[in-house]
This record gives structure tokens, C-alpha cells and sequence, in this order.
């Protein structure tokens, strides 16, 4: 039987200096802040982050990109991200940003086999600087290619031994995708369960994707609810 | 922060009962709370929710559901869950019906400037610029000037565009106007003004409508 469970200790060995690598989440939910931190420890450097945002302050990516691991993280929006930005604005990372539908669709295109899509979102915009702009029906549109990397690292909440995975709520984002697009793509799970025991009608992820799975046996502070992120 | 809320209540009376809507950050977050029971309607999120509801208290905060806002979150009855591509699936597929976003500047034409002032504020650019082109209506709700004063609604934006004719509405604490093909139109003006401290505020024209103005 197939069996992709592995040791988190062996992960620091996967990344090599220069890789891309594709991170889920959206803030904290989704994010593998366990997997982060084994790339942290890896000490691998010139890295390019591809992730959402940069998570916040001492956090999760934030924590290689403030060890100067990253020179490029490619995202949506790093708003929550005070020391991020301080060292975007003083050319410590190239950051390269994207709406946020079309960096995700950059990275389904990748996992899907399609070299990139036509878009008109943007166009009117200072976006238009330097991008390759194709005229269809007489609308001009932007040419984005697809996106991919050398690993992606993924948070699901559950997971079979083969790599069928389930995310939790909104903890979903841009984890199913990501999953697609990389040369190796490592999950960590919360809890793992026999091949036969998920219901394939709720599985989002189909192990065909998953190369290896790190089953957590304990999840961290930073997993934890932000309390200046609750206002009820 | 009154304002706000002024601007959030009245912002609420635009959507419709079965719509989907997205609320952006600041005053938009707020309009929520304004809105009918007996009214349903979907809020979409976009990272990856149809039916959000109220934000969750410390006591029933589920560490895997917050908004795109970071705000931890309940859903409401009737809630689906999904990915970052079918998230913006919804908003570029044009299955939703309004985005209520601020902004920096709105103009004459519509167009809108909501992400970047540069040199000083660039933190990116989100799901703003989807919103802005394909919701099929964009409502921005924002003070009808900034904390300083100076006009937020201009003849021509300065600042760099999220989107170029994109708005239908502008809703502030003073009043309720349409950008329509001949320009801004007062739909409605605050209970509290008059026309001429609309006019003194605003850098942008605005006509009037015929017969008497509606007051909100």
C-alpha cells in the first residue's frame, strides 16, 4: 500500500538555495507555519516566496523573509505586514504583486498543463508597464502565464496515506491549488487516517498530487486564533 | 466613527433581498450590522466564503474562519466553502451583484483610486481590482472628504486608478450620488446638510435632481 507519511525532519532536506516555493493560507488558517519553520532551519537562501501575503510580523513566511532567506516573494497583499514592507521599501525583497484572482489562477493554470490566459484585469491601471497586452475582439487583454515551483508547502486538516486531503473552512484558500503547481508538493496534516477511511465524495485534493505528508503532533501558538483579529 | 456608521446604515438600504454582496475593509465592514433579518442576502469573502456572518467573539472563534479581513468570523445558514480561483470565479464570472469598497479618490467618470499612493502607501493590491471591474455594481462608501478636508471626490482622479469607470454610487455622510453617462446626479442628500455644504466638499460637479431632494 502506498504510504507518503514522512518524518518533518527530512524536509529541510527538499529545499535547495534558489527554489520557488509556494506557501497556502490566508492569514493564519491554511498557513503550514510547521513546515515554514523546517525550511527556516534548512538555512536555504535566495528563496522566492509565492503566498498570498506575507503573513504578519514574526510569523510564518514573515520569519524567512525577516532572515533574509527570500529575494523575491510574489503575493496579493502585504498590508499586515509592517516589517515586510519596511524591507520591500528599502529593496531588501523584490516583491511582486498580483490581484489576487489572477495570482490564483496563474497557479491553477500551472498545475493545469496551460501555459498562461488572456485577462482584461488591470488593464486601465499601472499594471500595464512592461506586460505583454494581445487586442481579442477588439478588448486588450493582458497575457498572464501560468505559474509554478519547485515545492509547495500545504496545511489540509485531514489526510489519508496515499495523500487525500480535506481542508477545514476557510483554512482552504489557496491550498488546493497550490497542491497542483509544484515539482514536490509536502502537506502537513493535523490528523491522518487509513487508505478507505475518507469519503471520496468529500475529499478536495486527490493524493495524485501530494508527494509527502507530515502529520503534526501538535500545533503550535501561531496556529492559535489572533485575538487582535476578533472584534465580536 | 458616527459617520461611518451614517454612511454603513445607508449603504445597507442598497442591496436587495436573495443578492450577493461583497464588504470591503473600513466602512464597508460595517454595513452588515445595518441590514434587515428579514432581508436574506449572501456575503461573499474572498478567500473563499459565500454567507458570511457577524464577527465571531472570543468565545466561538474558530481558528480556521476568518473574513479576507482577518476578522474572525461565524457563517450563516446556507454557507459554502471554496478555493481562492472559484472565490474569483464568482467575482470575474459576474455572479455577484455588488461591491461596497472605499476608496481614496472616486471621479466624475467613475474611475477609482483605492490601492496605491506611491512613494508612500503601496501595500498591493488584494481582490480590490477584480471587485472594481467585474461586480455588477460597485457602491464606494467612503467620508465625503478626508480627515483634512480636501475633496475624496475629484473631476479626475489623481492618484493611480484600481479601475476606470467602475463605480455606480457613491454613498457618503453627506449623500447618495450616481455617477451617471452625464456625470455625478444627487439621489438623496443627508438629513443633516444642505446642498451648498455638499458643493463647498465635493471638487467633482454634481447635478441635481428635478422636484425635491429625497433626504436620508
Amino acid at each position: 500500500m502506498i504510504d507518503k507519511v514522512c518524518s518533518i525532519d527530512k524536509v529541510k532536506g527538499f529545499i535547495k538555495d534558489g527554489y520557488s516555493i509556494m506557501v497556502g493560507g490566508f492569514g493564519v488558517p491554511g498557513t503550514p507555519f510547521i513546515l515554514i519553520d523546517a525550511v527556516l532551519k534548512s538555512g536555504k537562501k535566495e528563496l522566492t516566496l509565492i503566498k498570498n501575503e506575507a503573513n504578519e510580523d514574526g510569523m510564518g513566511v514573515s520569519k524567512l523573509i525577516e532572515a533574509g532567506l527570500a529575494k523575491k516573494l510574489i503575493t496579493t497583499h502585504i498590508g499586515l505586514n509592517r516589517r515586510a514592507i519596511e524591507m520591500m521599501n528599502s529593496g531588501k525583497i523584490e516583491v511582486e504583486f498580483y490581484p489576487m484572482g489572477i495570482l490564483a489562477e496563474k497557479i491553477r493554470a500551472g498545475g493545469s498543463g496551460i501555459f498562461g490566459f488572456l485577462t482584461d484585469i488591470g488593464i486601465d491601471t499601472i499594471l500595464r508597464k512592461g506586460k505583454g497586452i494581445v487586442e481579442l475582439n477588439g478588448r486588450e487583454m493582458f497575457v498572464e502565464q501560468a505559474l509554478r515551483s519547485d515545492v509547495a508547502l500545504i496545511h489540509a486538516s485531514r489526510a489519508d496515506r496515499f495523500g487525500n486531503l480535506v481542508y477545514e473552512k476557510s483554512a482552504r484558500n489557496f491550498n488546493p491549488i497550490m497542491a497542483m503547481a509544484a515539482k514536490k508538493v509536502i502537506v502537513e496534516v493535523e490528523s491522518i487516517v487509513g487508505i478507505g477511511e475518507l469519503d471520496p465524495d468529500q475529499i478536495h485534493t486527490p493524493g495524485v498530487f501530494v508527494d509527502h505528508i507530515v502529520v503534526l503532533e501538535r500545533l503550535t501558538e501561531e496556529y492559535k486564533v489572533l485575538k487582535h483579529h476578533v472584534i465580536g | 466613527m458616527l459617520s461611518d456608521n451614517k454612511i454603513a446604515a445607508r449603504a445597507a438600504r442598497e442591496i436587495k433581498e436573495g443578492q450577493v454582496v461583497n464588504c470591503g475593509i473600513g466602512i464597508p465592514s460595517l454595513i452588515p450590522k445595518f441590514t434587515p433579518v428579514d432581508k436574506p442576502f449572501l456575503i461573499h469573502s474572498e478567500n473563499g466564503i459565500l454567507g458570511v456572518g457577524p464577527p465571531s467573539s472570543i468565545k466561538n472563534a474558530d481558528r480556521n474562519l476568518i473574513d479576507a479581513g482577518a476578522t474572525y468570523i461565524c457563517v450563516n445558514s446556507g454557507a459554502s466553502f471554496f478555493d481562492i480561483s472559484l472565490s474569483f470565479t464568482i467575482i470575474r464570472g459576474g455572479h455577484l451583484d455588488i461591491a461596497f469598497l472605499g476608496a481614496l479618490e472616486v471621479d466624475e467618470s467613475g474611475d477609482l483610486a483605492n490601492w496605491i499612493i506611491p512613494g508612500k502607501y503601496s501595500p498591493g493590491i488584494g481582490g480590490g481590482m477584480e471587485l472594481a471591474q467585474k461586480a455588477k455594481r460597485v457602491i464606494v462608501t467612503i467620508t465625503h472628504t478626508t480627515k483634512d478636508g480636501s475633496p475624496k471626490i475629484l473631476r479626475k482622479c489623481k492618484l493611480p486608478v484600481t479601475a476606470k469607470s467602475c463605480v455606480n454610487t457613491i454613498i457618503t455622510e453627506l449623500g447618495v450620488i450616481d455617477v451617471t453617462p452625464n456625470g455625478l446626479l444627487l439621489r438623496e442628500l443627508a438629513e443633516d446638510t444642505d446642498v451648498n455644504t455638499l458643493f463647498q466638499r465635493t471638487e467633482a460637479s454634481i447635478k441635481l435632481p428635478d422636484g425635491e431632494i429625497p433626504r436620508f
